[in-house]
């Protein structure tokens, strides 16, 4: 065979493997539209669910995603912005942060559940809190630290040495330099990873099931110390558990698609934000 | 005195970026201490349920049983003292509930206070007893009766036993084998069959699609990472495990193949990601070079550029495995969780996270059952720090230089 055919063949076959690719993504999201879109209406998302969960809403479980979102967001964001701002424009390249760097690629990697099973131990039994939305903020917020500490480092890191040393140069001090010029820069970056982090939160459901997810509770929470409804926990449970599957599946297909509603939101937004920008920041 | 105060004030958010700093490795650190503390406790727990005994009397000479044999008498399966270091007699296993069926409660006295005499009369009367009792109602003083010593749980039970039966009384079995090579079977497959299909993917997006292409591609795969991992799961579940029984003649859909295929799917970004950033880093003059030489562009992908960045899609490869090891909803949904050894793609199986997702909700805390999910834990843990610090060391691997 002529080395140009077999060049052509084994083109065709990536440029194949990549369609399928995107056919896969647009087989699982297409699915889940076709199916659920008929389910979600207004009154779908503003009612509490009812009949052993074959009708009503979502409405408890909407509530209860934000709540996660935000304690989650409010514990992990100014931790995960603090301790990248050490690590890119404090802390060298020493010793110190090369294993704060391997320690927070661990963080990063390990499982879900495993965050459930700390959780559970530490803030449900050890802290006292049982299952209540501060504990389940507390584990989804360590489970997403990673994610926005490399992101604020990525972002922060992009910002040209030029600016720091000219902040620096007119007499401001380092902390100065920081609020004043690199974390204006870098912020659209950073609330991109902030973005995607909200994203990924609104669908763990591993770290919440033994830390704050209930089963089935149709009020609103009252204090952090209640338990509440997930949106993932509420798919998972009307999938599989539940003595009416068939008469269920509806809402199991509305769930679905309000989830999948919120990370291609969240994904939209940070590309927008990414490209609205882009241009802006790269300044020389 | 405000440029003091500014001063202090600096040396004050210092310190505090300093101690964020270290934040995600105070969190490693309690990780460990809280997961080993409950899952190590598992091996300081008696093997059979807690506040239980096991009585025989006291003419039998058998010595102390292990978990295995404790819970194959309950079943029947030993059925002769001969077979455990007795004599030759068949052996009687006698629950405590059994003493409702011998004598009347009215002849149990109020409050059951004979309850202890009335089953030591019991034991005393059958020399091939193997009876399980509660501590509490152990008879006193009762020179025909000898509790037999209790072993801990021992950790070759638990690592190398193949019976997982958590719940099981008077002695749960905790052999952690079917699990491990469950998960490690279903995340294998899945890996063989995202890493062609990613490689690809990442090749194309590396040296050949257009802007245009790039475009498409690029949110796509940032979405197939975004979507959470139970709509997959259930995505699986409606979709995936019926084609399955169907098209292959299962009896159930839910198999160790659908685990695969979803934790695949799943694992495609990851090695997309990470494979294209790796070929991406190839130097140009590497690439110019063997254009130069007269090589066609997918003779220099497949001799120059593959070969170049096969460090990077190693870590790629390495860090799928691990995705895919901890992934918890996805599988606990499609795979039907037997805990089995697994024997084909076609059999229902049981993973480690699927197990500790399934089963910590109903294992009172404290227990050994709570303890050995934590234990599971412990080696998910274990096994996903592996898997990254592997993936850093691999792909800060020198070039091969040989090509």
């Amino acid at each position: 065979m002529n080395k140009r055919t077999k060049q052509r063949i084994a083109f065709a076959i990536f440029r194949l493997l990549s369609l399928a690719v995107v056919g896969i993504l647009l087989w699982i999201l297409g699915f889940i539209i076709y199916r659920g879109a008929g389910t979600i209406s207004w009154e779908f998302l503003t009612t509490a669910p009812t009949d052993g969960m074959t009708g009503g809403g979502i409405l408890p479980a909407i509530v209860g995603t934000l709540c996660l979102v935000a304690g989650s967001v409010v514990f992990a964001f100014p931790v995960g912005l603090m301790s990248g701002i050490y690590m890119n424009e404090y802390a060298g390249n020493g010793f110190v942060v090369k294993f704060i760097r391997v320690m927070t690629n661990n963080l990063g990697g390990i499982p879900s559940i495993v965050f459930g099973l700390f959780g559970m131990a530490l803030f449900v039994n050890t802290f006292g809190f049982g299952d209540s939305i501060i504990a389940g903020s507390f584990t989804l917020g360590l489970l997403i630290l990673p994610l926005i500490i490399r992101t604020t480092e990525e972002a922060l890191k992009a910002i040209p040495q030029s600016f720091r040393s000219g902040s620096l140069a007119l007499g401001a001090s380092k902390f100065q330099t920081i609020v004043r010029v690199t974390l204006p820069m870098a912020f659209p970056n950073i609330v991109t990873g902030l973005i995607l982090s909200i994203g990924r939160v609104s669908g763990e459901t591993a770290p919440i099931l033994f830390t704050v997810a209930a089963y089935f509770l149709p009020r609103l929470p009252h204090s952090i110390f209640d338990q509440v409804m997930a949106l993932p926990y509420h798919l998972y449970v009307v999938a599989t558990s539940g003595t009416n599957i068939e008469a269920s599946r509806p809402i199991a297909y509305g769930t679905a698609l309000t989830l999948i509603l919120i990370v291609l939101l969240m994904n939209l937004l940070a590309g927008l934000l990414r490209k609205y920008f882009g241009g802006k920041v790269k300044t020389d | 005195m405000r440029k003091r105060i500014r001063k202090i004030t600096e040396h004050l958010m210092q310190g505090l970026f300093t101690l964020s700093g270290g934040v995600t490795s105070l969190a490693i650190i309690l990780i460990i201490i809280f997961l080993f503390k409950e899952g190590l406790g598992l091996f300081r727990s008696s093997e059979v349920e807690k506040a239980y005994v096991l009585a025989v009397n006291v003419s039998n000479p058998v010595g102390a049983l292990d978990s295995r044999q404790i819970k194959e008498i309950f079943d029947y399966t030993y059925t002769n003292w001969s077979e455990l270091g007795g004599a030759d007699a068949e052996i009687i296993p006698f629950r405590f509930e059994d003493i409702f069926s011998i004598y009347d409660e009215s002849e149990l006295g109020n409050d059951y206070e004979l309850l202890p005499e009335k089953l030591g009369e019991v034991i005393a009367s059958e020399p091939n007893i193997l009876a399980f009792l509660p501590e509490l109602y152990v008879p006193k003083d009762n020179a025909d009766l000898r509790i037999l010593p209790l072993r801990n749980i021992s950790p070759r039970s638990f690592f190398g036993g193949i019976e997982w039966m958590p719940t099981a009384t008077p002695a749960a079995q905790f052999g952690v084998l079917p699990l491990i090579m469950g998960t490690l079977w279903v995340s294998f497959f899945a890996i063989l069959i995202a890493l062609p299909l990613g490689l690809g993917v990442a090749i194309y997006l590396s040296e050949l699609a257009d802007e245009r292409m790039r475009k498409l591609l690029k949110p796509a795969i940032e979405l197939l990472a975004g979507i959470p991992s139970v709509v997959y799961g259930f995505f699986g579940l409606v979709v995936l495990v019926p084609l399955i029984q169907r098209a292959l003649n299962l009896p159930v859909g839910e198999t160790a193949l659908a685990g695969s295929l979803i934790l695949a799917i799943m694992a495609l970004p990851t090695i997309i990601t990470i494979a294209e950033d790796a070929m991406r880093a190839t130097p140009k003059a590497m690439r110019e070079a063997s254009l130069a030489l007269g090589a066609t562009h997918w003779q220099t992908i497949y001799k120059v550029i593959v070969p170049y960045a096969s460090s990077g899609i190693m870590a790629a490869v390495v860090l799928g495995v691990g995705r895919a090891i901890g992934e918890t909803m996805a599988v606990l949904m499609v795979t039907g969780n037997a805990a089995v050894m697994p024997r084909s793609m076609f059999e229902s199986v049981r993973t480690i996270p699927a197990t500790i997702a399934a089963e910590l909700g109903e294992a009172p805390s404290g227990g050994t059952h709570y303890q050995s999910l934590f234990l599971l834990g412990c080696i998910l843990f274990l096994i996903t720090l592996v898997v990254s610090i592997s993936a850093e060391v691999i792909s800060k691997q020198p070039v091969n230089k040989g090509l």
